[in-house]
């Protein structure tokens, strides 16, 4: 009784909690010993390029799959099943059968979590005509886009009301307009309390939703925490242009400063701003441009997961 | 629990609804024409065979020495035909009341009288159900010629009382209906069997099923897919049976009343038909779903199906060794084999009046069931999503128990 009360009190401010969770596949180990503790109410973004661990982490927390190891709390409950009314899933393999309309498509994904079928159908209904989709309400899935269709099912992932709302790669395969719809519905989510976990290998996205991150790369954590925390590992980069070429200026670059095209670029030094500014006039640098830059997540991406995770992830992207 | 039985309540409600009103469902209620056609083939054959194992026995009402000729008759010709193409025949002492001896031996199960030869060598005289069988008859008057004159001469008459039935004639007729009716449970449930599990490698395909396993038990689903075929499969074969019935009321003189009466009566018999269609179904479709769990295209589904479908067609030939003989060893030993049992025991209600080896039967087939199911559901959790901590496979069947073994 006393362990329900407690596991009650932390899903008030931990809507999941991930302890140690190891993976393996066989001889392979996919996910080894990630440990994570989302906020309730928050967006949490999970980075990492393919095969980083992304989505067995995911499935393990939704108890699609139970870990070889390691333990899960999730609402509060030990087994996620448990807690499978209250959650919706997105998963990044988009999963409706062809022949179903999309309006039963939402109900079913509904009934799945227990949401009587009527009252799936009129959600649905009203789902689908406040995002001006009430048309596609008949069609059956196998005739809309692949876009379309995501949308389908993302409206089946909210169907129910979850309290958690987990969605895997979903912006994969939406255009630029409907990514912005989707990053709305993720923020009026959150707004009305709802927890958000999206696993991405979109830096941008996660930068503008999420209040926090697990950077994953190699089945491990090598990032949990706030997103300006990790911007923060980072010093602010320096770009600056000047009119002399050389002369006592320079000693005020760092060594490890690179040169981009007629700019040098480096972090700023840690007495700030104002003694490189000093060191550069009385040096005679004839400051032409200079620019201070907070890093980007993608910045602390890469200093975090390494370039060769980044360069892995910017093809993706292209991909 | 209750969540359980919802959750395989909304798969069952969804894969019910896809399957009867899909358009391939007309071709689905088609489908009985092939089994059908294939039933008459092989039941022909079944028949001949029958006809050559099971001879027609004629109970001879003669005196010793009389019957005596006939039998030696008899030896003789079955030197030359073979013993087993020749009647089977069976000498009485005569009675004083002959048509009460003619009434009880015709009723006779053992052995099954299929026509009572009375009169001596002399007025031979033959009361039975022999209508459909002029070959019979022929021999018989070979025999009697043979007797009569140590070779076979000038046929002699031999006037024909046809009655309806006799225990031989009912007794081949039930073996028909026996036979028909495990060649239609066998081809029914290998048919659906491979439905239900073309559908789990379409939803494989078409990633559905994560969806569903992020909302529920897997074993849910796996309960609810086989019940939602199986709901599908009685309601196609209620149509059956109905369009079945009607057609034959239409077609046939006298309609259905014409067919040959079970044992245990048509409304039991086709309760029972029902019973052990959804047993056997149960038993094949989860040996399926647990095949389908491992596969995840179509070739390999083939491939993997192969050997069942072989391994299934055993067990159907060795069921329909029980049809004549259900109370032999081998009969016995079919119905009390689970995968076996409800084709045997469906065979032995047409053969068999009695109730209580049914419903001991079903009992037990229940318990089976229930076992296959549970150890199905388990078998398709682990494979269908790869999931859960390596175990070895005694820990699978054992539990964790011969982890302690010291």
């Amino acid at each position: 009784m006393l362990r329900q009360v407690s596991a009650s009190a932390a899903s008030d401010t931990i809507a999941v909690e991930a302890t140690d969770l190891i993976k393996d596949f066989g001889e392979t180990r996919a996910v080894d010993g990630i440990s994570l503790r989302v906020p309730t109410g928050s967006i949490y973004g999970l980075l990492g390029p393919n095969g980083a661990g992304k989505t067995t982490t995911l499935r393990m927390l939704l108890g699609i799959i139970d870990p070889s190891s390691g333990t899960r709390l999730v609402l509060g409950r030990e087994r996620p099943l448990d807690a499978a009314p209250e959650i919706g899933y997105l998963p990044e393999e988009r999963g409706l059968y062809p022949a179903m309309h999309a309006r039963e498509a939402i109900a079913f994904m509904g009934a799945l979590r227990g949401l009587p079928l009527a009252e799936g159908r009129r959600r649905a209904d009203a789902l689908l005509a406040e995002h001006g989709l009430a048309d596609w309400g008949k069609k059956s899935i196998r005739s809309l886009s692949k876009g379309m269709a995501q949308i389908v099912q993302l409206l089946g992932t909210i169907i129910h009301k979850p309290r958690l709302i987990v969605l895997d790669e979903p912006f994969a395969g939406l255009d630029a307009i409907n990514q912005g719809k989707l990053e709305e519905l993720i923020r009026r989510e959150a707004r009305t309390g709802v927890t958000v976990i999206f696993s991405t290998h979109v830096i941008a996205h996660a930068e503008r939703l999420c209040e926090q991150v697990a950077i994953i790369a190699k089945g491990r954590i090598a990032f949990d925490g706030r997103v300006d925390e990790a911007r923060a590992r980072l010093r602010p980069i320096v770009r600056l242009r000047t009119r002399a070429s050389d002369g006592a200026w320079r000693s005020a670059i760092p060594k490890d400063a690179r040169r981009e095209g007629d700019e040098w670029v480096f972090e700023l030094p840690e007495g700030g701003p104002e003694p490189l500014l000093k060191a550069l006039i009385d040096g005679g640098a004839g400051i032409e441009t200079l620019a201070i830059e907070r890093p980007g997540l993608h910045d602390a991406f890469v200093a975090i997961a390494g370039n060769k995770a980044a360069a892995e992830m910017a093809e993706e992207k292209a991909q | 629990m209750m969540r359980f039985l919802r959750s395989a309540f909304v798969i069952a409600r969804r894969d019910f609804t896809a399957t009867v009103l899909s358009k391939t469902f007309i071709f689905f209620l088609l489908a009985p024409l092939f089994p059908v056609a294939m039933g008459g083939l092989f039941g022909s054959i079944g028949a001949r065979v029958a006809n050559q194992t099971e001879r027609p026995v004629i109970a001879v009402i003669a005196p010793a020495k009389e019957f005596e000729r006939l039998a030696a008759a008899r030896d003789q010709l079955a030197d030359a035909l073979g013993d087993g193409a020749l009647v089977k025949i069976v000498g009485y002492s005569p009675e004083a009341d002959l048509a009460a001896q003619q009434k009880q031996l015709l009723a006779s199960r053992s052995p099954p009288v299929r026509a009572v030869l009375s009169g001596g060598l002399d007025h031979p005289h033959l009361v039975g159900a022999l209508g459909g069988d002029p070959a019979t008859l022929g021999q018989l008057k070979l025999l009697i010629a043979t007797a009569r004159d140590g070779n076979a001469g000038e046929p002699p008459d031999l006037p024909v009382t046809e009655v309806h039935n006799s225990s031989g004639s009912v007794a081949a007729d039930r073996a028909t209906t026996a036979w028909i009716a495990q060649a239609a449970l066998f081809f029914l449930t290998l048919m659906l069997s491979t439905m239900v599990m073309s559908q789990l490698i379409e939803e494989k395909s078409n990633k559905v099923i994560e969806v569903i396993a992020a909302a529920m038990r897997i074993d849910a689903m796996f309960v609810g897919k086989l019940f939602a075929m199986l709901t599908a499969s009685v309601f196609a074969l209620v149509v059956w049976i109905c369009a079945g019935a009607l057609l034959l009321q239409m077609v046939k003189h006298g309609g259905v009343q014409s067919l040959p009466t079970p044992a245990v009566g048509w409304p039991g018999f086709l309760l029972l038909a029902i019973i052990y269609f959804a047993m056997n179904y149960l038993l094949f479709g989860a040996a399926f779903l647990m095949i389908g769990a491992q596969a995840s295209t179509a070739r390999e589904v083939q491939t993997m199906s192969l050997p069942v479908t072989f391994a299934q067609m055993l067990i159907f030939a060795f069921a329909a060794t029980a049809i004549n003989s259900p109370d032999s060893a081998q009969g016995l030993a079919a119905a009390a084999f689970p995968l076996s049992s409800p084709m045997t025991m469906l065979a032995r209600a047409a053969e068999r009046p009695e109730w209580w080896p049914q419903l001991v039967a079903i009992l037990w087939q229940a318990l089976w069931v229930a076992l296959i199911l549970r150890f199905g559901a388990k078998l398709f959790r682990r494979t269908v999503l790869k999931s859960g901590p390596r175990k070895a496979w005694y820990e699978g069947w054992f539990g964790t128990a011969l982890r302690n073994v010291p």
